[in-house]
């Protein structure tokens, strides 16, 4: 352990850890521009030069490894001439144009040439000017402020794992671009603006839209994917202007995915904001009165067999829990939040939870991935299994599609025959397994939705078994679900009752005509033609598939609009808030259910936000323990039985558009075009 | 004594001599009063009126939507909107001023870095609704076309202190 004197200070450190990080330890702040503590040391700006004994000049602190009896001095004359000479130099070629600038406000070179910097310049000649270069739909391009930090080339090619952005030329000529011209082919690619010290690279949707000072900021959850990436929402009035990622090392770290970060356009477009009841064939507005009367006058003496409920991918758990319990008070056990159609078992945590947790992945030495693809189902999740292929020694494997996931991976295989070699040990892949420490299998949505997936559930749990997944200090088995809601639904227990029907069931009923009355809570992904002559009540907040079957549509609340608990693929619960109230005469879910059910007569025994946590507190503790995980025990879960050799197949067909909010958002429509489908094909010589 | 001396004053009216010489001699001055709404009086280069939003001499808008001012401004009395304009330029798509709001201290054109928002020369601008006195982008283009000489002179002139 080396230890050294910073600033007349004594620090003992670990072996290998720079002086720029011994300082930030002690609380010494270092002006940097091209370190940044996620990426690799390129110690190119030379802004954290500091002083050290015995060297015969500055040195750069990022790069510098503390070595023991080290005299580093970091506020000498010396290190502040040093920076400003540094700071001079920078701003020779950087345009003073920070009135039109949008990172202006939140800008590394701003705030540094404040701090650091001399108040005049002294330079009289003529500036670089660059030309600006195309990234894609969501990535802007100002290179002429570029200061050569290489942090987004290092981002693109060590996180993201795309190699789509370098750097041309040498010295004072070089510049950052694609090759060649094209949209950068990345998920991650919103995190390159994030990453730019300056305003070189900055957000195309929030392009001169919003000044970071008149922002509101409200720190929540994000729900368009199952990892819930931890997410600052930034509003002006009522309306989000962007959404920026928070850090949390145990779920996203601190990136955000595009569709994420970029499909909050879809919030402002295609809402639902007032009640509508359908006549002769046509929605009509109504109010809340007419639109609870209306189903009120359906449900007249309906028994509860013939009344079902199905819960979509962005609902929170609070609402899910109040249609739960109004259901059970009607009579109906036909309820289901899994819309998708995936059958697995849920009566163990384990079967169905990311038991390892995500930052788990960093301790796996052998990751097999079932049916699904993580690239598009949780991008945060195929980041991290990037990071721990970094990392070094590890092996990963998939059984299901060919995918171009940003890391070498070899198929052992297709459908769940693979599943069962592997348990009987036939398989060439069972050896790697068996000489694994701590194997991992990711089983995604692509093995659960087909008929046979209770089956597929045993055979990936069997494979846990016999390789030593589930041990007291390891457990490998997860499930990366693709929906916000649904973990949260799982835990709430928005699932077939005893003698009930589940989301196939249901569907079956309603085309039959034995379900008569079926209540759509955000449901859109289902097929409405299924639904026959059944009353459709759609509660939600989008006008989409669901909507447009609905007799009765209640409008409600995004997860921007409401506070509210979501439990991510982890099985962690975690608290979205309120940024912006709900258009119109939307409401949160949970009180329309609540006033529903007043109409109905049978009112629930809730009538504030806290009695309602607190009896889903008292119904499963698990709500109570936010932010954490609660381990699952383990035991036999899923049903062993004949599997059929069908491939699996990934449910996502395009990251972009997968729920009612990114279909309906602009920038998700332009990156649809750019980077999913045939654009990918295209070559020059199209038109 | 006294008694005489108050006696021949008021025979000889030398009091009522005395202010009506005073008098005339007035009318031989110049007039310190205006006849005001056909004459006015002089104004600093640096009276701070009424709002404008200057153009370059292209025709051009000058201001870039940094919102500065809307930052700066005290009694909140600036409202700005913005977004690319179709060549991609920063260009706002609203730009209003509360004029009943406003205190005219003058923050807003001290922070603009472009002199878009000047507060020029006019104070005559009174109207008989308070709706008239808010202001939008429209009317205060308008205001910059029809004040710019006097404004452009009045900015020549303090360039040597700023």
């Amino acid at each position: 352990m080396p230890k050294l004197t910073i600033d007349g200070i004594e620090i003992e450190v670990e072996p290998g850890t720079s002086i720029l990080q011994a300082c930030e330890q002690l609380g010494i702040e270092i002006p940097r521009f091209c370190y940044h503590e996620r990426l690799s040391v390129p110690a190119n700006c030379r802004m954290c030069l500091v002083e050290m004994e015995r060297a015969p000049k500055p040195v750069a602190s990022c790069a510098m490894p503390c070595g023991d009896g080290m005299v580093v001095r970091t506020n000498s004359e010396t290190v502040l001439k040093a920076r400003k000479g540094v700071m001079e130099f920078l701003l020779i070629n950087h345009p003073l144009d920070c009135p039109i600038c949008d990172q202006g406000g939140e800008c590394d070179l701003q705030d540094q040439a404040m701090a650091y910097g001399f108040d005049r310049g002294r330079y009289g000649e003529n500036k670089r000017a660059v030309k600006d270069k195309y990234m894609g739909p969501v990535i802007k391009t100002i290179m002429t402020r570029c200061i050569h930090c290489t942090r987004c080339i290092r981002f693109i090619n060590e996180v993201a794992g795309v190699p789509d952005v370098g750097a041309v030329y040498r010295g004072e000529h070089m510049e950052i671009t694609t090759f060649v011209e094209k949209a950068i082919g990345s998920e991650l690619s919103g995190n390159l603006a994030d990453v730019c010290p300056v305003g070189a690279l900055t957000h195309k949707p929030y392009a001169f839209t919003a000044r970071p000072w008149e922002l509101r900021k409200t720190e929540t959850v994000d729900v368009l994917d199952a990892v819930g990436s931890n997410i600052r929402v930034d509003a002006r009035g009522p309306e989000v202007m962007r959404v920026l990622p928070r850090v949390n090392d145990d779920i996203n770290e601190e990136w955000l995915n595009d569709k994420s970060r970029y499909s909050y356009d879809g919030l402002k477009r295609q809402r639902l904001d007032r009640p509508y009841i359908r006549q002769n064939g046509k929605l009509v507005p109504a109010s809340w009165a007419e639109a609870f009367t209306a189903i009120a006058a359906r449900l007249k003496g309906l028994s509860g067999s013939r009344i079902a409920a199905i819960s979509g991918d962005l609902v929170d758990v609070e609402a899910q829990f109040a249609l739960k319990e109004l259901l059970s008070r009607l009579g109906s056990t036909n309820l289901d939040c899994r819309q998708d159609g995936a059958r697995f078992d849920t009566s163990v945590r384990a079967g169905y939870l990311f038991n390892s947790g995500i930052a788990g992945i960093e301790k796996a030495d052998v990751i097999l991935l079932v049916g699904t693809n993580p690239r598009w189902e949780g991008t945060l999740v195929n980041a991290r299994i990037r990071k721990r292929y970094l990392a070094g020694g590890v092996t990963i494997a998939s059984i299901g599609e060919q995918r171009d996931l940003t890391y070498p991976y070899s198929v052992i295989g297709s459908g769940p025959d693979t599943l069962q070699q592997l348990v009987d040990g036939s398989h060439p892949f069972s050896e790697t397994l068996r000489a694994a420490k701590n194997p991992m299998i990711i089983v995604g949505m692509g093995a659960f939705q087909r008929a046979d997936g209770l089956a597929v559930q045993a055979a990936a749990r069997l494979v846990g078994e016999v390789y030593g997944m589930f041990r007291d200090d390891w457990s490998g088995f997860n499930v990366l679900h693709t929906a916000a809601a649904r973990v949260g639904g799982i835990e709430a227990g928005f699932l077939p009752g005893e003698g009930g029907r589940d989301l196939h069931g249901i569907l079956d009923g309603a085309s039959k005509g034995e379900i008569d009355f079926v209540y759509l809570l955000g449901a859109d992904e289902i097929d409405m033609a299924k639904l026959g002559n059944a009353f459709v009540v759609y509660q939600g907040h989008h006008g989409d598939a669901g909507a447009h079957r609905a007799d009765v549509i209640l409008p409600g609340a995004a997860y921007t609009e409401k506070n509210a608990v979501y439990v991510n693929t982890e099985g962690r619960p975690q608290l979205a808030r309120l940024a912006v109230f709900p258009p119109g005469e939307a409401r949160e879910d949970w009180k329309i259910v609540r006033a529903l059910s007043e109409v109905l007569g049978t009112t629930l025994p809730f009538d504030t936000h806290g009695q309602l946590r607190q009896r889903l507190m008292a119904a499963n503790p698990i709500f109570g323990a936010v932010g954490e995980m609660t381990p699952a025990s383990w035991a036999p879960f899923g049903a062993q039985g004949p599997v059929d050799a069908n491939p699996f197949v990934t449910p996502i067909t395009n990251f972009y558009m997968t729920d009612p909010i990114s279909r309906a958002s602009v920038t998700m429509a332009n990156c649809t075009e750019a980077l999913v489908g045939p654009a990918q094909e295209r070559t020059g010589t199209h038109g | 004594m006294a008694f005489l001396d108050r006696a021949a004053r008021s025979l000889f009216l030398t009091e009522l001599l005395g202010g009506m010489a005073l008098t005339l001699r007035y009318m031989f001055k110049p007039k310190v009063t205006l006849n005001y709404p056909y004459e006015k009086g002089p104004i600093s280069s640096r009276f701070r009126g009424e709002h404008v939003l200057r153009r370059y001499a292209s025709g051009e808008e000058r201001c870039i939507a940094c919102k500065l001012c809307e930052a700066v401004c005290p009694a909140l009395a600036i409202t700005i909107e913005a977004e690319p304009r179709d060549d991609g330029s920063r260009r706002t798509t609203r730009y209003d001023i509360d004029m009943t709001k406003c205190i005219y201290c003058g923050l807003c054109q001290e922070a603009c870095p472009v002199d878009a928002v000047v507060m020029g020369p006019n104070f005559e601008f009174s109207t008989e609704s308070r709706e008239e006195l808010f202001y939008n982008k429209q009317k205060l283009l308008a205001n910059g076309d029809r004040w710019e000489a006097e404004i452009a002179q009045n900015l020549a002139a303090e360039a040597p202190y700023r």
